[in-house]
């Protein structure tokens, strides 16, 4: 299992987020989730310029073994979407925190972030998980 | 409480991902599903089957009490070592279990029925087997490892005793044989599978097994976990029980209407049904889809046709294809233009002959 980063928060589901320089913020499932799903198959992506609310759900990921809904961390504007998921979704599998990101979002209110998990938190949760 | 196989550590110490699997904590991948997939298709890999049940039929009636319990013809088998598949119904025609049954002697049969179906399996058959003074033993102290894929025989037999090697080279399909393994220990090696490749399913003693697992591995046998074996057999066309069929279910119903042997005044459990369900037509078929769209077929997922809608089976995405195949049951007659729902979005898919993929390659049409 790879390092969490400490700059990430999490949502009990697994998706995590990072607030950016410009102030978007980028999602995507830790590496723990993705561990969970096994090898991922196919993933439908929101459109751009769609609205997401904290909380529900954005997008689908499906692996061999099962679909997942992935639940935006927080509400806003999606302004981009990992297109390289469409051709090679396993690079989720590959590198769940970096390339592996699902999609971008203009927040709507930035402050929803603070109601989040930080990394020690979901680190926590994910050991509680495997006992 | 979970069931543990004598390979449990071995797989632990391996890295696998282990999975309650109808009672037993099994592993379902060693890192990826999919690498281990290929690696049957193309290689050799091998799967822990030490959970599926063994049974041993003593006695002189044996043969009469198979005739009576399978639907299919016990009297196919008539060169000792030779396997045949069927199903054991109940007087509705229902599927109790699939299993393979093995000629291994007047007196002796031999069974192997599925984990999850262990306990109604042996009530039934015990029930059964009284009325003709057959004895039902189960073998819980046997272990088993499938072995499959182009080169898994080679690997198999560079591993037994000089003096089995051709006679078991020689091994017909649906054909088995006692051998010496590694270090003389004794193997009952049948050439069958579940993968649509060709390989060996190999029965060992619970304390040979960890050591016959570790000389596979070192003849370069991968390991493949419960995932890659359900893509497998989906590719492969094989029905899984519980998930394609179960007693709700007649086996024309489930495609398995070639397991059926309606011989000359042969009294099986279920045939009035079966003969009754055939006259009067059969409601639902069982057929194969593809989706050349994005997505995944899944079990339960609503089928809509022009007859009426039907439900998806085993459904996957099919690492051999790079898309997902599906088992649906539909209603009989001309299904038209059909269409799968996938979380309220209905997609177009295709009916197809299967199985999809045969000897590691894509079958025509899919």
């Amino acid at each position: 299992m790879s390092e969490i980063p400490g700059d990430l928060k999490f949502l009990k589901s697994h998706e995590w987020a990072r607030a950016e320089d410009d102030g978007l913020v980028r999602v995507g499932i830790s590496d723990h989730a993705q561990g969970q799903l096994g090898d991922l198959v196919y993933v439908e992506l929101p459109e751009i310029g769609s609205a997401v609310k904290a909380g529900t759900g954005a997008a689908v990921v499906e692996s061999v073994k099962a679909a997942s809904d992935i639940y935006a961390p927080i509400s806003g504007e999606v302004v981009e979407v990992n297109e390289l998921l469409n051709d090679k979704p396993e690079t989720i599998n590959e590198d769940a925190y970096g390339a592996g990101w699902i999609f971008l979002v203009r927040p709507s209110d930035r402050a929803e972030l603070d109601e989040l998990l930080d990394a020690n938190e979901y680190e926590e949760l994910i050991e509680n998980d495997d006992h | 409480m979970t069931e543990k196989t004598v390979l449990n550590a071995t797989h632990r110490a391996l890295g696998a991902r282990m999975v309650d699997f109808g009672g037993w904590d099994m592993p379902i991948n060693y890192g990826s599903q999919i690498e281990e997939h290929h690696a049957v298709r193309r290689d050799a890999g091998m799967f822990d089957v030490s959970h599926m049940t063994v049974i041993d039929l003593h006695g002189a009636r044996s043969r009469e009490f198979l005739r009576h319990l399978l639907a299919n013809s016990v009297d196919k088998l008539k060169v000792h070592g030779k396997a045949l598949y069927s199903c054991m119904l109940n007087e509705q025609g229902g599927v109790i279990d699939d299993l393979i049954v093995y000629y291994l002697g007047e007196e002796f049969f031999r069974l192997v029925v599925n984990a999850g179906t262990r306990a109604k399996d042996l009530a039934w058959i015990e029930q059964q087997a009284a009325a003709f003074a057959v004895q039902v033993k189960e073998r819980p102290e046997f272990a088993m490892i499938a072995v499959q894929g182009p080169s898994a025989r080679a690997k198999v037999l560079g591993l037994l005793h000089e003096v089995d090697r051709p006679r078991i080279e020689k091994l017909g399909k649906f054909a088995a044989a006692a051998a010496q393994g590694p270090h003389g220990m004794p193997l009952f090696v049948a050439r069958t599978g579940y993968t649509g490749e060709d390989g060996f399913e190999i029965i060992v003693s619970d304390e040979h097994a960890v050591a016959l697992w570790e000389a596979l591995a070192a003849a370069g046998v991968a390991p493949a976990g419960l995932g890659a074996r359900d893509t497998l057999r989906l590719e492969a066309g094989m029905n899984l029980y519980g998930q394609d069929m179960d007693e709700t279910v007649s086996p024309w119903e489930a495609n398995l209407g070639w397991t059926i042997a309606l011989d000359e005044g042969r009294a099986f459990i279920g045939r009035a049904a079966l003969e009754q369900q055939k006259a009067a037509g059969v409601p639902r078929v069982m057929v194969g889809l593809v989706l050349d769209d994005k997505g995944v077929l899944r079990h339960g997922q609503k089928v809509l046709t022009a007859n009426g809608d039907g439900e998806i089976l085993s459904g996957s995405f099919a690492p051999t294809l790079d898309k997902a195949v599906a088992f649906a049951r539909i209603p009989a007659g001309t299904a038209g233009d059909m269409r799968v729902d996938i979380r309220g979005r209905e997609v177009p898919v295709r009916l197809v002959k299967y199985p999809f993929v045969r000897d590691g390659k894509p079958c025509e049409g899919i």
